[in-house]
């Protein structure tokens, strides 16, 4: 149904196009025939074709700016007129590409985003679950059940990447992988340790499970094969995806980053904040996110073993974090009762909701809707980060005395999952999930070998842990050192080499100067001083006599009464010839 | 109340049965890919490491020569003929796909210095040191199965010999007309139906080494010689047009053709010059890189690259701009190149060494031969732009501009960087620390410094 209608619509477009295309052609025809009677009506239509070719081009361009890679740069920077000319054509290119792609949009399309209408007097957030699931076909109904096991523990909830599998992990232990649609048991499986959370890997094929001491790696099903015991007292998880990245923070405050290719630790960082029990990380730059119990939100990286940034959040323990998909807004629940929207380009807060209780529950999303757990309420929001809304989109409360452990939402579906004390429920949230799929990115409908496949793109594509950095944008750039910047570096290093050799030199000369005196040569030498013999004799006394006063001259002993600087003033040396020189006049 | 939600039924977006192809959907917003710009470097560093894992540029040889081959000349009407000559004698015309020969062409008594194929493909002229011009018409019969080793290979025997007083160095066929040039003790155009030259054009007293006609002005031809210059002819005109004195000799010459003003010379510096014909007082560009006297150098027919080869047993391919080759290829038993050529097609190398051996390469190393999908054609062409766009990187330029080059090679650039450096220091300075009042001397340009003279 939705495809006829973008059809007719795109037809309509095409249309109005080609009207235009004619419409100076016919404005000439216009004027050939100096303007007969019907010419006046022509001129006019042709203005109305050209009006609506405009504003469907407006309405391209506007829809073109989601499409928009990276900032246009001026051509004027480049200094080089052939890297100006390459410039301007990448940039026409790119330009051209998003334009082709808002074009096409429509085409691609399978499906429309969903909606909750109220009617007229009537809220959305009045309306129960069991009113939308009458209100939907079979199929979407299907979606919303409930698994209710009491006496099973709390339960941890995920989805994998592509929204078909289902993830269940219990505090009794209990871990189980579903497809959550067909109602199909996957694998079961009992750690018989308390699991404090669950997160599948790359694909539905491996989840990890925190439990008790340490961190395990199960398949799909439900064997386990490995035991991550440097993970140990873990409380979160988070997977990044295109870094095959394991992140994990617990008791301890300990970030760790295991590569989940090859196992090796990437990094591990104290946070040095003690306990840590809420921790996300953002899409759109894998830095990962972690709160704490003083109220600060700390920005990691692996690359850098301070926090990139560090925000103060809430008065009291930060209880959830989590990001939206554009990777632009932040959203923190903490004990103080607040549930704050953050910027994330600024780092200011944009607003903040009050929730009835401290919630430690807050997911977001594809399509942004934000939901808030605390006790046995959820409330979602809708368009609740960029403008402070005053009600909720929409409440769910469980019966009493079920407390809620862990939502999610499901990628690709208009579901949200929530683990609680009794077991799991899927809940109908129109509008939440993004309706149209790429099958190169996650594929709901993927066979077997189509995941083989994808597997091994993203394995190729695997990103180092090296390009996690606040921009993400700053891969494959080169940075030009300004010139004030480069002298500043170049006497830095001058200054520190010459400091290097002063201190070498200082440390030269307050070394012992002891050394050498016991070389045998140097002891020969000394034994030789006691030695007298005539020469030693001669010198003795002539020492003696200069001690006496009396200078013995080359030639003959000097009369008494000459000093010893005589010989200096020869009267045969004129005046003004300088001491060095009176030698050679006789 | 109205409400909408995602409802799929997995009926709608997979396909119906095996044999029915997997169905694709897409959505092109950016936010489903975050961190594109970090995937897409990794794709081009993965793209240039595959370039240098699939390097693999011999395709093959045409063994038959029983002496050093001295010249090869290609086919204007046919991607499968190539022919070659010998220090001996002997010209062999060869087929390409199964390289086998097809003809020997026997009559030279010494070794032959040129040969070129006129522009209907039918007649083949060549000129060695025997001081004759030879004519051959090329029958136009079946071979037979090419794989059979029993195969007798005909030989043909000349149409026409033109003797003249002096040996010839290289000779070249008119792009248009009925006619060629030659090259030896003077430069004379002959046409293919009359036995004595049309015109004879001299300057000096020395050899011509090569002459070349301008693909696109017909009337034009190059040439260059052992005075060290390189010299432009108009046949409307009795005396040659202009020519400039270089500090080296040129021993071959190429146009681009299709810049078809522009032509480079390879020269004995073991570099090669390019030049605008209109203003020769300055080269374009400097292509570096040889160790020895470059032989030879062709063009593609693309005129974006081309391909010389030299005395230090290698060959290496340039773009038309550029300072540094972007390939260079070798083999251990590859001797002293004396010629090189680019297929018409532009996708293969050939090259005539020392070794009796003709040897043809891929013009690009690491190019996928065969008839492509269009889903690859895709993917080199989504590879090659990645490495364009991210060809700054000082991880992908290291990668890509690392060629494996023989030992002694690998020495001798060295050793002659650090020669080019001291020089270019030492002038340098000279010019800085000139005495005041002493002549000044400038710092000339590599482009400009090999220069001496022009001379109208």
């Amino acid at each position: 149904m939705a495809r006829a209608d973008a059809l007719d619509a795109a037809l309509e477009t095409l249309d109005a196009r080609t009207r235009a295309l004619d419409a100076p052609r016919a404005t000439d025809a216009d004027d050939g025939e100096g303007g007969g009677g019907g010419g006046g009506k022509r001129r006019k239509r042709a203005n109305e074709a050209t009006a609506t070719a405009k504003s469907i081009e407006r309405d391209l361009r506007e829809r073109a700016k989601k499409y928009v890679v990276g900032e246009r740069v001026s051509s004027r920077l480049a200094g080089d007129k052939k890297v100006k000319a390459a410039l301007r054509e990448n940039q026409n290119l790119a330009e051209e590409a998003a334009l082709k792609a808002a074009a096409h949009e429509r085409w691609f399309a399978n499906d429309e985003v969903g909606t909750l209408e109220a009617e007229e007097g009537e809220r959305t957030y009045q309306y129960q679950q069991r009113d939308i699931v009458r209100a939907v076909d079979v199929n979407a109904a299907k979606k919303a059940f409930d698994l209710d096991v009491p006496g099973t523990g709390r339960y941890y909830v995920d989805y994998s990447r592509n929204g078909r599998e289902l993830l269940l992990g219990s505090s009794e232990g209990a871990l189980s992988m579903m497809q959550w649609q067909k109602h199909h048991l996957i694998s079961e499986t009992d750690a018989r340790e308390t699991v404090k959370d669950v997160k599948f890997l790359h694909n539905e094929q491996f989840y990890a499970a925190a439990q008790d001491r340490y961190t395990y790696i199960y398949d799909k099903r439900g064997l386990e094969v490995h035991c991550l015991d440097d993970h140990m007292h873990v409380n979160k998880l988070t997977f990044l995806p295109q870094h095959f990245l394991l992140c994990s923070v617990g008791t301890q405050g300990i970030l760790r980053w295991q590569d989940t290719t090859y196992g090796k630790i990437v990094a591990q960082y104290r946070t040095k904040m003690g306990a840590s029990n809420a921790m996300t990380h953002n899409n759109y730059n894998g830095v990962v996110h972690c709160g704490h119990k003083n109220g600060t939100v700390t920005l990691w990286s692996p690359n850098q073993g301070t926090p990139l940034v560090k925000m103060l959040c809430h008065r009291g323990e930060v209880k959830g974090v989590t990001i939206d998909k554009s990777g632009k807004y932040m959203v923190t629940s903490g004990q103080d009762g607040q549930v704050k929207v953050w910027d994330l380009r600024t780092y200011m807060p944009v607003h903040a909701y009050y929730s009835a209780q401290p919630s430690s529950h807050i997911q977001i999303s594809q399509r942004g809707l934000l939901a808030v757990g605390w006790g046995s309420t959820v409330q979602i929001w809708k368009d609740a980060l960029q403008i402070k809304q005053n009600s909720p989109y929409m409440k769910h409360q469980f019966s009493h005395g079920q407390k809620i452990n862990s939502i999610a939402f499901c990628p690709y579906d208009d579901v949200l999952g929530v683990g609680h004390s009794r077991g799991f429920t899927s809940v109908l949230v129109p509008g939440a999930g993004e309706p149209n799929f790429d099958t190169f990115v996650a594929n709901p409908f993927e066979s077997k070998g189509q995941r083989r496949e994808n597997e091994v793109a993203r394995l190729l594509d695997k990103l180092p842990a090296e390009t996690i950095q606040l921009d993400p944008d700053a891969v494959g750039k080169l940075r030009a050192v300004p010139k004030e910047v480069q002298a500043e570096r170049r006497q830095l290093a001058i200054d520190a080499e010459l400091s290097r050799r002063k201190d070498q030199r200082d440390k030269n000369e307050a070394k012992t100067k002891m050394k050498g005196k016991n070389r045998t040569s140097k002891r020969y030498r000394k034994k030789q001083l006691n030695v007298i013999d005539d020469k030693k004799l001669a010198k003795m006394e002539a020492k003696r006599l200069r001690e006496a006063g009396i200078t013995e001259k080359r030639g003959g002993v000097a009369a008494p009464g000459e000093t010893a600087g005589a010989a200096s003033t020869a009267p045969h040396a004129p005046d003004g010839v300088s001491k060095a020189l009176r030698r050679f006049y006789k | 109340m109205r409400v909408k939600v995602i409802s799929r039924v997995e009926e709608d977006y997979t396909r119906e049965c095996k044999t029915d192809a997997l169905r694709v959907h897409r959505n092109l917003d950016p936010e489903l890919r975050p961190m594109q710009r970090a995937t897409e470097y990794k794709r081009a560093l993965n793209a240039v490491k595959l370039d240098k894992v699939f390097a693999k540029p011999l395709v093959g040889q045409f063994g038959g020569h029983a002496d050093g081959v001295l010249c090869m000349a290609k086919s204007p009407t046919s991607l499968t003929e190539l022919v070659s000559g010998d220090a001996s004698g002997e010209i062999r015309i060869w087929d390409v796909p199964s390289r086998k020969t097809l003809r020997i062409l026997s009559g030279h008594r010494g070794a032959t210095r040129g040969v070129c194929v006129s522009k209907d493909g039918k007649l083949v002229v060549s000129c060695g040191d025997d001081a004759t011009v030879r004519l051959w018409t090329l029958p136009k019969a079946q071979m037979g199965d090419m794989s059979d080793p029993t195969r007798k290979i005909p030989k043909v025997t000349t149409t026409a010999v033109w003797q003249q007083d002096n040996g010839f160095r290289d000779c070249d066929a008119h792009w248009g007309k009925n006619e060629f040039a030659t090259a030896g003790a003077t430069v004379q155009v002959w046409n293919m139906e009359r036995g004595k030259p049309m015109h004879t054009f001299e300057w000096g007293v020395d050899t011509v080494l090569s002459v070349r006609w301008n693909p696109v002005e017909s009337d034009i031809f190059a040439s260059c010689g052992t005075d060290r210059s390189v010299a432009l002819y108009d046949v409307r005109m009795e005396t040659p047009l202009r020519k400039i004195i270089m500090q080296t000799k040129s021993t071959k010459l190429c146009w681009n053709p299709m810049e078809a003003f522009n032509f480079t010379v390879a020269n004995e510096d073991t570099n090669l010059y390019s030049y605008d014909m209109r203003k020769m007082d300055i080269a374009t560009c400097v292509h570096k890189d040889f160790v020895n006297t470059v032989m030879d150098i062709d063009y593609s027919p693309t005129g974006r690259e081309f391909v010389a080869g030299s005395y230090d047993r290698t060959i290496r391919i340039f773009d038309y701009n550029a300072g540094h080759s972007k390939d260079c290829y070798h083999t251990k038993r590859m001797q002293r190149v004396f010629c090189t050529r680019f297929s018409m097609d532009g996708t293969y190398v050939f090259s005539a060494s020392d070794d009796f051996n003709i040897r043809c390469w891929k013009a690009d190393a690491s190019a996928q031969l065969g008839t492509l999908s269009a889903r690859e054609k895709r993917k080199h062409q989504y590879n090659a732009s990645l490495k364009d766009r991210f060809k700054h990187m000082p991880e992908i330029r290291r990668i890509a501009n690392h060629h494996h080059v023989p030992k002694a090679i690998h020495k001798a650039t060295k050793l002659r960087r650090t020669m080019q450096d001291a020089e270019t220091r030492k002038a340098k300075r000279r010019v800085a620390h000139a005495a005041p009042g002493a002549e000044k001397k400038e710092f000339k340009p590599a482009r400009k410094k090999k220069i001496l003279a022009e001379v109208e």
